[in-house]
């Protein structure tokens, strides 16, 4: 047990058992007075899992904090944290916290140049990096960040010639904050017993599309208020487990793994590398899990390759087990009665045979709960999780509301809303269909912008999100596009560009669609199909093909993507307020969209307006009446040489459904 | 609980700095060695030498001679004529087993490592000559076998960390890409804990983001354990931006010796690669 110093009970001015909680380092004390025999930590080194528990902890934080205030770090100083999921990474957080001070976590991969705007705009004078790479980045822009004048690694490979005077090793911290502890006792928890509940608590710059990243300013009591009603709503306690492998610097990662382990009090465990998290995932055993969708298509695709190669009776059993667990999977997981004692019990074997080992070798047999979030996850996806007995929600939120938002209650979970408002969260709706937001974990401000502060939350404290959405007839909300980009059809029916887009991307055949319809009679689309998809769809064919510009001119393509818009089409037909944003009319361009050529981002978003610039003859096109157009392109090839394709795309019609013929098709299909 | 008993952070236990990189004193020195294949004259009165801690490239053409020399120096060949003073032996022959457990290993131009095993058992079985317990014991793992079996497996547990090869410790070597193959055989060779390590062609077949990995890993062993190598290369960039000091040889002939700059200009070695007019 650890000693705690008289002066904690001395000078902290708290008195219910309640407001003792109010700060991280108030939490963290706790934590080492109730539980501290417990694991808080855990990470693997040199193979091997090592265990820190929250009394070891609280003496690391302790000594980090007496370290950093020896080096002159004040409350009211930031202390820049850079680096992948380290323990000591997360121990400055709370060694800067507990010193009135305030984390910065940054992205590990940003390059160095991104960085000068963050330590500028918060003048940032001590950071503390994970291993030479973000060492040498610091270096790079001490001369343009003046004010950066300790640079505290942890790894200390590769870092022996590094004699500048800034540069520090973590170690040699510690050894600084023991002796300054034994000089200055009770320093530190007197600094904690100072902090208040409306501290700023930790700052995350977002990356802002546009113009420069802006920090948001959260402060302890939003973040605690958050991470306490997140672990009463799903029930967590102190024997969760969860695996921190995200970046520090994206506010989920510091939801799940720090505010609401020090809420809760259970272990966070850090993988051994980036490359051994699946690994890792199986040796833990994570109660609580998190996953932005391209993650768990990447797990699902590993999933589906093996099987392939797996024997023909294991492979057999496996497609007959899902296909069952596709059908009656979600509903056994939601715990509805509309399941028959046949299909009950053939899912039991199917769990023994199928989900079970499968669960488990996707480490994810003891998962109570996991989110996915980020972006719009496609149903088949989304529904695998589910069928196979992974308790798989979304949940929406931005970093300014400590991504406290909405929910999928559990046994209430829907492939295509992201649930119901969590409890305390008050959600209006513009008549644009914006989302604002008011919650307990909203944040203050951005760090010194007050304009961009003004611009997104407004004088009643409603918070502005940019994100366009509804309510469904459940209650849930639907997120359908960010809202600048939502437009209306001359007819005045809602047009998301993003949210059809998202609906045909999750098509296997279908890689990327641009919609168009902002002002228009009716929406129209242009594709780019999956060569790879279509390419095993045409060779199952004996349809043969030289590439993909031979490959998407086909007429059977031309079918097999209009077979997915009608798809969309029969979908939108139910919704009455997306009903009239059916596609017409689509073509299949002759190119594969590429960032090289400006069209897509470096992170594959379309750039819609760029698009129509570029292929105004094809849009005007769609708009029209021939079944033809021609096109001729510039293309830049690889090699840096840039030459002309020309070629006559095909124009296709696609079926539009009212919805008295949606709901006559639905019943005959039944 | 008091601050020392705490477990050793992430990464301390690297912590200890070595002296640091010094080029000492000669390590090895071949001197006048001459090698002959029947009627192939494979070396002609080659020497040069290795100060502890360099890094030491042997370039040349095809066919030069580069890997007959290192196989004289491990003792896989005999040389006619000359001797071979390593650590201040002087030796008119060297014996592989012998050399291997004075402290000198190799990789191979084509891998060599056991396919149908794990990497974790590769690098084990490369300190074989380091375990002490005899078979018997080792059977029954027991007592001294097995507190030397963990020591043995903290040591190559620091290797995998070293190489950054942690999430392929428990794959079969047979089922990785041949660049991880090669990283997995230079970590064969670190767990026999060399002082002298002979590395053939490290790069040879690697794309350029595998060949900068491998640059990266020959440095940083050299500069963090002290290593001294003595590498084989056909990437002449490669070779004048790792290596301290350049042999070059030619038909069996050394034509060049010297720092990479000096080798660059030297106009013998321009004729080897570049070709003459005759």
């Amino acid at each position: 047990m650890p000693v705690m110093p008289a002066s904690i009970q001395g000078s902290a001015k708290v008195s219910t058992a309640d407001a003792a909680l109010t700060t991280f380092p108030r939490l963290l004390l706790h934590h080492a007075a109730v539980r501290g025999g417990r694991p808080a930590m855990r990470e693997k080194d040199l193979g091997i899992w090592q265990t820190y528990s929250w009394t070891q902890v609280l003496d690391q934080v302790r000594a980090l904090a007496g370290g950093l205030a020896a080096m002159g770090f004040r409350r009211g100083d930031n202390l820049a944290i850079i680096g992948e999921n380290r323990p000591r990474l997360y121990w400055a957080l709370t060694a800067a916290q507990s010193l009135g001070g305030v984390p910065v976590p940054l992205y590990q991969d940003a390059v160095a140049q991104e960085m000068v705007f963050v330590f500028q705009n918060a003048d940032i004078r001590f950071a503390i990096a994970e291993d030479q790479e973000q060492v040498d980045k610091m270096l790079e822009i001490q001369p343009q960040c003046p004010a950066l004048r300790h640079i505290v690694f942890d790894d200390p490979r590769g870092m022996r010639k590094y004699h500048q005077p800034a540069v520090t090793s973590f170690d040699r911290l510690l050894e600084l904050g023991r002796q300054f502890n034994q000089d200055h006792p009770g320093y530190v928890e007197d600094a904690i017993a100072e902090g208040r509940p409306a501290d700023m608590a930790a700052l995350f710059f977002t990356s802002g599309t546009t113009g420069l990243p802006k920090g948001v300013v959260l402060t302890h009591q939003a973040m605690i208020a958050t991470g306490r009603t997140y672990c009463e709503f799903e029930g967590l306690g102190e024997n969760e487990e969860l695996l921190a492998y995200l970046p520090m610097a994206w506010i989920g990662q510091n939801l799940f793994s720090y505010t609401q382990s020090m809420v809760a009090g259970f272990c966070v465990s850090c993988p051994e590398s980036s490359d051994t998290v699946m690994i890792d995932m199986r040796e833990i055993g994570p109660t609580y899990y998190f996953a932005p969708p391209r993650v768990l298509e990447g797990l699902l695709t590993t999933v589906m390759i093996r099987m392939e190669d797996a024997s023909g009776l294991k492979r057999r059993a496996f497609h007959a087990f899902m296909a069952l667990a596709r059908r009656v999977g979600s509903r056994v997981l939601d715990g509805r009665e509309s399941v028959g004692l046949l299909d009950r019990l053939a899912y039991r074997l199917g769990d023994l045979l199928v989900y079970k080992p499968l669960r488990n070798s996707l480490g994810m047999s003891r998962v109570k709960v996991a989110y996915t979030a980020g972006e719009a996850i496609g149903p088949d996806l989304f529904v695998f999780y589910r069928a196979i007995g992974i308790n798989l929600k979304q949940l929406y939120g931005q970093t300014e509301t400590t991504v406290y938002v909405c929910v999928q209650r559990n046994g209430a979970v829907k492939p295509d809303t992201v649930g119901p408002p969590l409890p305390g969260v008050e959600i209006r709706l513009t008549d644009d269909g914006e989302i604002l937001v008011k919650t307990p974990g909203l944040f203050e401000g951005y760090y010194r912008n007050d304009e961009a502060t003004r611009e997104a939350k407004d004088a009643e404290g409603w918070f502005h999100t940019g994100d366009a959405g509804f309510f469904d007839a459940d209650g849930h909300l639907k997120i359908i596009d960010r809202a600048k980009d939502v437009g209306r059809l001359v007819n005045g029916t809602l047009f998301a560009p993003k949210y059809l887009e998202n609906k045909l991307k999750f098509f296997p055949s279908i890689k990327e669609a641009v919609t168009f319809g902002d002002g228009r009679d009716h929406a129209t689309a242009m594709i780019n199909i999956d060569v790879e998809a279509v390419g095993d769809w045409a060779e199952r064919r004996n349809l043969g093909y030289s590439g993909y510009t031979d490959l998407a001119a086909k007429a059977e393509v031309a079918a097999l993507v209009r077979g997915c818009i009608d798809q969309v089409n029969l979908d939108l037909a139910f919704d009455p307020r997306l009903a009239g944003s059916q596609i017409h009319r689509f073509v299949i361009l002759h190119k594969e969209l590429d960032a090289d050529d400006g069209e897509l981002t470096r992170t594959r978003k379309v750039r819609r307006r760029i698009i129509a610039d570029k292929y105004a003859r094809i849009v005007e096109a769609l708009y029209g009446t021939d079944p033809t157009v021609q096109v001729e392109a510039q293309v830049k090839f690889e090699d840096g040489r840039s030459g002309t394709i020309r070629a006559d795309l095909r124009i296709t019609d696609a079926r539009v459904y009212t919805p008295e013929e949606a709901a006559q098709l639905t019943r005959k299909a039944a | 609980m008091s601050a020392a008993s705490m477990p050793a952070g992430p990464g301390s236990s690297a912590a200890v700095p070595e002296p640091g990189r010094r080029i000492g004193d000669v390590i090895l020195a071949v001197e006048n060695i001459s090698l002959a294949f029947g009627g192939v004259q494979a070396l002609a009165d080659i020497s040069f030498d290795v100060r502890e801690h360099e890094v030491r490239a042997i370039i040349g053409p095809n066919g030069a001679g580069k890997s007959s020399l290192l196989n004289v120096i491990n003792g896989v060949y005999h040389p006619q004529q000359g001797t071979i003073m390593f650590m201040g032996e002087k030796r008119h022959q060297m014996n592989p087993h012998k050399v291997a457990s004075q402290g000198v290993a190799r990789t191979f131009q084509n891998i060599a490592l056991f396919k149908g095993m794990s990497v974790l058992d590769n690098l084990m079985a490369g300190r074989n000559l380091l375990m002490k317990t005899g078979i018997l014991q080792q059977a029954l793992y027991w007592g001294a076998t097995q507190r030397e079996e963990l020591a043995h497996r903290r040591r190559v547990e620091e290797i995998i960390d070293f190489l950054e090869i942690q999430a392929i410790r428990k794959t079969p070597v047979g089922r990785l890409p041949y660049g991880l193959q090669k990283r997995v055989e230079l970590g064969r060779a670190l767990a026999a804990e060399p002082r002298l390590l002979l590395l053939d062609e490290p790069m040879a077949g690697m794309n350029v983001e595998e060949k900068q990995d491998m640059c990266r890993f020959v440095l940083d062993l050299n500069e963090e354990f002290g290593t001294t190598i003595v590498l084989i290369e056909h990437d002449m960039g490669v070779v004048m931006d790792i290596s301290d000091r350049v042999v070059v040889l030619d038909y069996g002939r050394k034509i060049g010796d010297g720092l990479p700059d000096e080798v660059r200009s030297n106009q013998a070695v321009i004729d080897a690669y570049l070709g003459v007019k005759h």
